[in-house]
């Protein structure tokens, strides 16, 4: 069915809204990759034959046709929808009701009997199966009180578990490509990048580079071919938003894409995820396939002469082709090797024509831009970084999940209120924001604005925006290697200081981690470091020796530590701990002895026994063998 | 304004593409890796940074000028990064300079002495990966390479051959042929411009100066050398004489003296080229079919035609090189007069080629298992004899060739820079068609280092219209243009290296174009100063068919001064096995999916004979499998049953040819 | 789909059934450097891994060098010039893993299913073990992906518990 104009558009969605509201209640189920992976699709299942034995479930599908108006419907009709993520993966599989809000957390099948049974009854919903803060023991109904979503913000995350993302017609219902039909009717392209440079949105790749500054760049650029890409690489480890927009409103993406396409005069896009994202994939193959059914991709759309369509290329696993010039270079299936800029895709891109490149959620921020105008976007966040962000919260926080907040919004609060604090009773110590390519915030930030520039001041940067909290059984020292390790192995080889600079900076990391540091290591370290960030090619390059530097600010005597006294402050780094017998606590059994794989442990029976550190390979083995606790480990 | 300020010196911003090129221009000699003025900008080594206020570190190889910005090419910051780079380079490196072919030209070398990187704080090269000492030409030590890119972007830009490339990612990235093989399994030309432009020592050029020392030392044998055109403008450069400066004398002098028993002149045998070639050119004329006629004294272009164009090779000149028609010369011919066998006699080139070095292994080219010409010198290896034996080059007295090849004319000498074959061949031409005596012989047309020259020639109402390409690359878009009728030739020129053998890279390293230029220079100068300008002119050629030659394009003159091409697989690999016979009598089928063949419709042969094996149920006596050449690409499609290679086997042919050559084999 | 080719095909017809296939997936994709990484991707999908002889036959048919196609498939750590095993079991070592313990569960991992040191698949062919940045499961941390599943909030008891599953559904394939 093609929609031929923006009326036809309007009107469906009333009428499709009108026979959905037919439904008294609703059943989401989580179908994202998390719920899917702990068990959620047979949830899905198993709800739907509770309704069905109890006659009150009514397929959406039918919903949808006008003969529904004739059909007797039960009492209370109940529908039934496979969402996207909420967000909440670690409660999941989630089950949500609407209209009541009601959120279930971990429901396994045998709930479900249960559970549809207080539902139809209308008896309070299920104590046990409700979200239960894991600090403060207290117990949540409703999905918008949880401390977890009750200081978000939902814009670009708005429809993510609220939609069934493989049905167009939800999304529709929910004001999909209104925002479209009001740039092809009402604006020219110059005025919608206008209005995105008015709204001061900035990228949500990670640069924080002005769209509207870009869209004008390609629109100005004078060639009659033109490209949008769409950035769903998506590389940072610990970070999942771009992945929940794709898999829980993907046309979202797509209309954000199209209007894209429209301002800077592009008919052709594509949309490059990665390959570990198979169910991204799909789903939008299907919205894709759906827009194109009812021409709101393709020819002629909405009838206003605009053509554009879309087309996905799935990533092969690199690190660096989430960098622009290497993602444009592996969609023409070369080797990501980012090239340097100038020239900037607005000028050559794709093939040496003008491209658009912007990341997912930037992508998805632009409908509803369109539809309340900048001035609405403007006002959320901060002056300099307007409107809302997704974070990726996770480490050890109580609540981990995916949460989106205004800019500007303390860490305080995100870690406190809506990660619910550390877990296990444990001491805050730092977040790591960024990835790889970011760096720590500390105690002494808790209550810093978060923004761009912000981040940018105090060393970090926002990156895509994972946030990784750590506790003080964190070794920073460990983090950093960790974050070299990445990165020299994502490296794509090309530029000298990275590729060369990432293996010795890893090379005298690990000598600290393995206790084998050396005294000039410090100095030569960030010497090092200073000179790859300069020197790099590419911002993975450049980026990549944050998480050293940063250690240096915040933690310089944690590794000095390491170099000088040998010791993990932390007590993580297993090569430098130190494992003692108590002479007092021994009762000379000897089974330590027979244990320890290099023999380090001699005595005499029923003497005390002792361990020889010079033979030690500090393996562990003995604490766990020793009947009377007698051996301990210090770092 | 339009200007910028360097280390606080204003500079007005011409039309430089890129801050490297204006800071040059000033005189500050910005340290380099990946740049090349011949190639696209790669950006990698990170040596070029400098400094813009309020930008930090940008590599100014590819940044473009912008007015107004602030420039500081050795700021702290700028000499951290460079060091560091160098330092890094240096720890990845097998450091061997006292035993490396490249220490004394090495770049690496260089800026660590310039920087003065006395130490180096990091760890060692943890991966010690094997040398490619398979080629003729070339050696590759992986180990030494600093993955700057400039041989891949050089064998694909420039060569428009793609050998070179790199695998993996990270720390681990190699550059070199696909799957790790080695450069004598590959479709290498072995022009060597890969090894000319690598900064270190990761490419060089397989050294035969061993050989030459042994047959210098060894009394039994007569050791006669060629000295090819080119060497003369650029050997001087080694001892720090101005390139393109005319060395000939000195160059003599010294091969006497390096102990070198006859000193002849490639150029006898250049002159000779020019007459058997242009009579091939006439002749040719009459049969437009034939034509376009390509030159094939670039035996890196020949390769390159066997491997990729195998319908065209019936155009090429089946001269032979100019080096090899010197060989024949003097190992048939004169060696008789000299009461010598072949085997005497050793022949050695001096030439500014790598590829020549292959050439001269080639069987045609060797008679009874003795080769026409024993060794090649490259340019460089000479200035390395001439250095090591002590002689102090600059202070030669020049002497002159020995007789008989010591006499040339002009159109000989100019064969060294590109145009030169072309204009030889012209003046020859014109004079042989016209009968008229040519007054004007320059052609500057042809003359210079544009990708595509082109000049036509009017001999009473007829044109020939002559192209001259250089770079393989060059030569490929040329011939795409040809294919697809979007041009026609009668004549056409191609020298593999850029600027013709002037620009070989067995020459002295010339990374600016204007060393290249000062060289054809030389050359055109070398012309000017010659008593006689054309081929024809050249009494010594008339002497040679006099006494052996009989006349240009006789039976004699072909047996000895021409040859025949072969077509080469472009891609080696292993075949795919589609059908495993357990057969005690199977039948090996091999259907060629190679280039050529696979345009042919070689695929839908595979189909269309494992649909008849099928029908006729014999599927399980064949063992068929799909290779990647055959080497009988003219015929394609090739399919080889057995031992014997059917060609032209189109799909529609399979049922005749599987009747005929399969099923009677077969059990059935 | 490959144990029906393995068990309903005598084995010489193998190559030959994958080697037709590889042609489909070049002539649905088209021949255009732009559409190499799809076809390496379906052609890995249909051989576990890439061999070197259908790199080359790719090659030849896009008309590009053998050299950049080589380089292209050692540049994305999808794709592997060496046979992979049956299931294909990639740890998440993203930073919300790691720091929540992918370490452990890897060693685990590579202990029940027998892996040597520095190998990344089983002689048998059976398992290949890789670790990947990040599967974007992060909340489930650690994860686990076993050919297409995830597994989330891993421990080393609960690797024991999929892996005595995956062999069972094995035998009773066979
Ligand atoms: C190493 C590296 C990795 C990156 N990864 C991503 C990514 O995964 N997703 C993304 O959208 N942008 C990523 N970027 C940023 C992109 O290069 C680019 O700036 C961005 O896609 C532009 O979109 P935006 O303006 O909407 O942020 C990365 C950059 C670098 C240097
Ligand atoms: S900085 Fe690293 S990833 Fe970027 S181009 Fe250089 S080597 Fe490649
Ligand atoms: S930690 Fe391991 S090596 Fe050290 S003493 Fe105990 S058992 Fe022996
Ligand atoms: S196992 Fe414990 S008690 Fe026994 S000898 Fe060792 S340290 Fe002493
Ligand atoms: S390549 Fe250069 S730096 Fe390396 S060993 Fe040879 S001369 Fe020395
Ligand atoms: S420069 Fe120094 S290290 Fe090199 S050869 Fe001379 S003395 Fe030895
Ligand atoms: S010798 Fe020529 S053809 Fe061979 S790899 Fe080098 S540049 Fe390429
Ligand atoms: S071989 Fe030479 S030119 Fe090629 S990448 Fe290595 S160092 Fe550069
Ligand atoms: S152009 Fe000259 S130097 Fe270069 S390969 Fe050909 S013959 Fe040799
Ligand atoms: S996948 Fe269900 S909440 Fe994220
Ligand atoms: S010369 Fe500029 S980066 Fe290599
Ligand atoms: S391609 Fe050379 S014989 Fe087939
Ligand atoms: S870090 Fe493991 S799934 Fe993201």
């Amino acid at each position: 069915m093609n929609i031929g104009s923006v009326k036809d558009l309007k009107e469906l969605r009333e009428q499709w809204t009108a026979n959905l509201g037919k439904q008294k209640m609703r059943i989401l189920v989580c179908a994202g990759t998390g719920c899917v992976a702990n068990g959620s699709l047979k949830i899905y299942e198993a709800i739907k034959n509770q309704l069905e034995s109890h006659n009150v479930f009514i397929p959406v599908e039918l919903l949808y046709e006008d003969e529904a108006t004739d059909r007797i419907l039960p009492p209370v009709p109940v529908g039934m929808v496979k969402s996207g993520c909420h967000g909440f993966c670690e409660m999941g599989p989630l089950v949500r009701l609407e209209p009541s809000g009601v959120l279930y957390t971990k429901v396994q099948p045998e709930d479900v009997a249960g559970l549809v049974e207080v539902l139809i009854s209308g008896r309070e919903p299920l104590q046990h199966k409700l979200y239960s803060h894991p600090v403060t023991g207290e117990t949540y109904a409703l999905e918008r009180e949880i401390p977890f979503y009750k200081y978000q913000t939902r814009n670009a995350l708005g429809n993510c578990g609220k939609i069934d993302p493989e049905d167009i017609r939800e999304a529709i219902t929910h004001g999909a490509y209104q925002g479209l039909g009001q740039a092809l009717t009402g604006l020219t392209p110059e005025e919608v990048c206008g209005e995105m440079a008015k709204s001061g949105l900035r990228g949500r790749g990670g640069g924080g580079f002005a769209t509207g500054f870009k869209w004008e760049a390609t629109r100005v650029a004078d060639n009659p071919e033109k490209y949008v890409v769409c950035n769903g690489d998506e590389v940072d480890p610990g970070a999942f938003m771009d992945r929940s927009v794709m898999e829980g409103d993907p046309h979202k993406v797509i209309e954000g894409m199209a209007i894209a396409g429209y301002a800077v005069g592009a008919d052709q896009g594509y949309i490059y995820v990665r390959a570990e994202y198979p169910l991204a994939v799909q789903r939008l193959r299907t919205a894709i396939q759906e827009a194109r059914k009812f021409g709101l991709l393709g020819k002629n759309i909405l009838g206003s002469g605009f053509c554009f369509d879309i087309k996905i290329k799935e990533g092969a696993g690199a690190f660096v082709c989430g960098e622009e010039t290497a993602l444009l270079a592996s969609i023409q299936g070369e080797r990501g090797m980012p090239r340097p800029k100038p020239p900037f895709p607005a000028q050559s891109g794709l093939w040496g024509k003008p491209t658009l490149i912007n990341n997912v959620e930037t992508f998805a921020n632009v409908p509803a831009i369109i539809i309340n105008g900048s001035g609405w976007f403007k006002r959320q966040g901060t002056e300099k970084s307007p409107g809302t962000k997704t974070f990726a919260l996770t480490g050890q926080v109580a609540n981990t999940g995916l949460i989106e907040v205004p800019m500007g919004i303390t860490l305080r609060e995100i870690v406190f209120e809506i990660g619910g604090g550390i877990r296990n009773g444990k001491k805050f110590k730092a977040v790591q924001i960024g990835g790889p390519s970011g760096g720590c915030l500390t105690r002494e930030h808790l209550d810093m604005k978060l923004d761009f520039d912000s981040l940018v001041s105090a060393g970090a940067m926002i990156g895509s925006g994972g946030l990784v909290v750590m506790d003080e059984d964190t070794c920073v020292v460990e983090v950093a290697r960790f974050f070299m390790n990445f990165t020299q192995n994502e490296s794509c080889g090309k530029c000298v200081p990275c590729r060369e600079g990432t293996k010795r900076m890893l090379e005298i990391l690990q000598r600290a981690v393995d206790g084998e540091g050396r005294p000039g290591d410090p100095d030569d370290l960030e010497e090092l470091a200073l000179a790859v960030k300069d020197g790099s090619l590419c911002g993975l390059g450049k980026t990549a020796p944050n998480p050293i530097l940063s250690m240096f600010k915040y933690f310089k005597d944690e590794y000095m530590a390491h170099i000088i006294e040998k010791k993990c402050p932390a007590g993580v780094c297993n090569a430098l701990a130190t494992y003692t017998i108590d002479a007092a606590l021994c009762k000379g059994c000897g089974k330590c002895g027979r244990t320890c794989p290099v023999q380090a442990i001699t005595g005499v029976v029923k003497k005390p026994y002792v361990i020889d550190p010079a033979k030690c390979i500090k393996c562990g083995a003995c604490i766990a063998i020793c009947p009377f606790k007698a051996i301990r480990e210090g770092k | 304004m339009n200007t910028l300020s360097v280390d606080h010196q204003t500079v007005a911003i011409k039309n430089e593409k890129s801050l490297l090129e204006l800071i040059r221009n000033m005189g500050i000699e910005l340290p380099t890796f990946c740049y090349n003025s011949e190639l696209s900008i790669y950006g990698a080594c990170r040596m070029c940074v400098v400094e813009i206020e309020g930008r930090g570190i940008v590599a100014s190889c590819s940044t473009p000028p912008a007015p107004g910005m602030k420039i500081f090419t050795n700021s702290p910051r700028v000499q951290r990064v460079r060091k560091t780079v160098l330092e890094l380079l240096l720890a990845n490196h097998d450091r061997e300079c006292t035993t490396c072919e490249k220490s004394g030209h090495c770049k690496l070398q260089e800026l660590a002495e310039r920087f003065g990187v006395r130490k180096i704080r990091y760890g060692e090269r943890d991966l010690k990966l094997p040398l490619d000492t398979s080629g003729k030409s070339l050696v590759r030590d992986p180990n030494k390479c600093i993955l700057c890119g400039d041989c891949v972007r050089m064998c694909w830009e420039v060569q428009g051959i793609g050998v070179l490339n790199f695998s993996n990612r990270g720390s681990k990235v190699q550059v070199g042929p696909a799957f790790n093989k080695n450069l004598a399994e590959v479709d290498c030309v072995n022009c060597g411009q890969c090894s000319a432009i690598c900064p270190t020592g990761a490419i060089v050029v397989k050294s035969e100066i061993d050989a030459a020392w042994t047959a210098l030392h060894d009394p039994t044998k007569l050791v006669v050398v060629q000295v090819a055109p080119a060497v003369r403008v650029a050997l001087g450069e080694e001892f720090g004489l101005p390139a393109g400066e005319i060395v000939t004398g000195k160059v003599v002098a010294a091969l006497k003296k390096l102990g070198f028993d006859k000193v002849f002149d490639t150029c006898v045998s250049a002159d000779l080229t020019v007459l058997e070639e242009t009579h091939e050119l006439v002749e040719r004329l009459e049969n437009p079919a034939d034509l376009p006629l390509f030159t094939s004294c670039c035996p890196a272009w020949v390769k390159y035609a066997e491997h990729n164009e195998p319908e065209f090779l019936k155009h090429l000149s089946t001269c032979r090189s100019p080096q090899q028609m010197f060989g024949s010369l003097v190992k048939k011919y004169w060696a008789k007069e000299m009461g010598k066998k072949p085997e005497d006699i050793f022949t050695v080139s001096i030439m500014p080629c790598t590829a020549k070095k292959f050439e001269i292994t080639r069987p045609e080219f060797t008679t009874d298992g003795i080769p026409d010409v024993d060794l090649v010198l490259t340019t460089q290896e000479l200035a390395r004899m001439i250095r090591e034996s002590g002689l102090l080059f600059h202070q030669l007295e020049a002497a002159s060739f020995d007789t008989p090849f010591g006499f040339t004319s002009g159109a000989g000498v100019i064969f060294g820079a590109s145009g030169g074959v072309a204009e030889a061949a012209l003046r020859a031409a014109y004079e042989m068609i016209s009968g008229k005596v040519l007054e004007q012989v320059n052609f500057e047309e042809v003359r210079g280092f544009q990708g595509l020259k082109e000049a036509a020639v009017n001999l009473d109402g007829n044109e020939i219209k002559v192209a001259v390409v250089h770079g393989l690359g060059n030569a490929k878009k040329l011939i795409g243009k040809i294919k697809t009728g979007k041009s026609f030739y009668h004549f056409v020129e191609v020298m593999a290296c850029p600027g013709g053998c002037i620009g070989g890279a067995g020459q002295p390293v010339a990374v600016e174009k204007a060393v290249k230029e000062a060289r054809a220079k030389g050359i055109y100068h070398a012309d000017i100063l010659s008593q006689l300008r054309k081929s024809q002119d050249n009494p010594i050629i008339a002497k040679l068919y006099e006494k052996w030659l009989e006349q240009p394009n006789s039976h004699e003159a072909h047996a000895t001064m021409h040859t025949k091409y072969i077509t080469r697989g472009r891609i080696t690999g292993e075949d795919i096995q589609l059908l495993t016979s357990k057969h005690q009598q199977k039948l090996d089928v091999a259907v060629c999916v190679g280039t050529c063949c696979y345009l042919k419709g070689s695929y839908d042969t595979l189909q269309e004979l494992m649909r008849r094996a099928d029908q006729a149920g014999i599927g399980d006596q064949i063992n068929l499998h799909a290779t990647f050449c055959l080497e009988g690409c003219s015929q394609s499609p090739s399919v080889r049953i057995n031992e014997e290679i059917v060609g032209g086997v189109s799909p529609e042919q399979v049922d005749s040819v599987f009747t005929s050559k399969i099923l009677n084999r077969s059990q059935r | 789909m490959d144990t029906d080719i393995l068990t309903e095909e005598p084995q010489a017809m193998i190559p030959r059934r994958r080697f037709e296939k590889v042609n489909e997936i070049i002539e649905r994709n088209g021949k255009l450097q732009a559409v190499l990484i799809p076809i390496l991707q379906e052609v890995q999908a249909e051989y576990r891994y890439l061999p070197e002889e259908i790199l080359t036959y790719i090659a030849m048919v896009l008309n590009l060098s053998p050299a950049t196609v080589y380089g292209v498939a050692t540049f994305y750590a999808q794709f592997s010039l060496e046979p992979k095993g049956k299931y294909v079991i990639k740890i998440c070592d993203g930073t919300a893993c790691h720091v929540r313990g992918s370490d452990p569960v890897k060693d685990a991992i590579r202990k029940r299913v027998g892996l040597k040191e520095g190998c990344p698949t089983t002689t048998d062919l059976k398992y290949t073990v890789e670790t990947i940045s990040c599967l974007g499961a992060c909340g489930l941390a650690p994860v686990i992906m076993i050919n297409e599943k995830i597994y989330g909030q891993m421990t080393p008891q609960a690797i024991n518990i999929i892996i005595d599953k995956l062999e069972t559904e094995e035998g009773d394939a066979k």
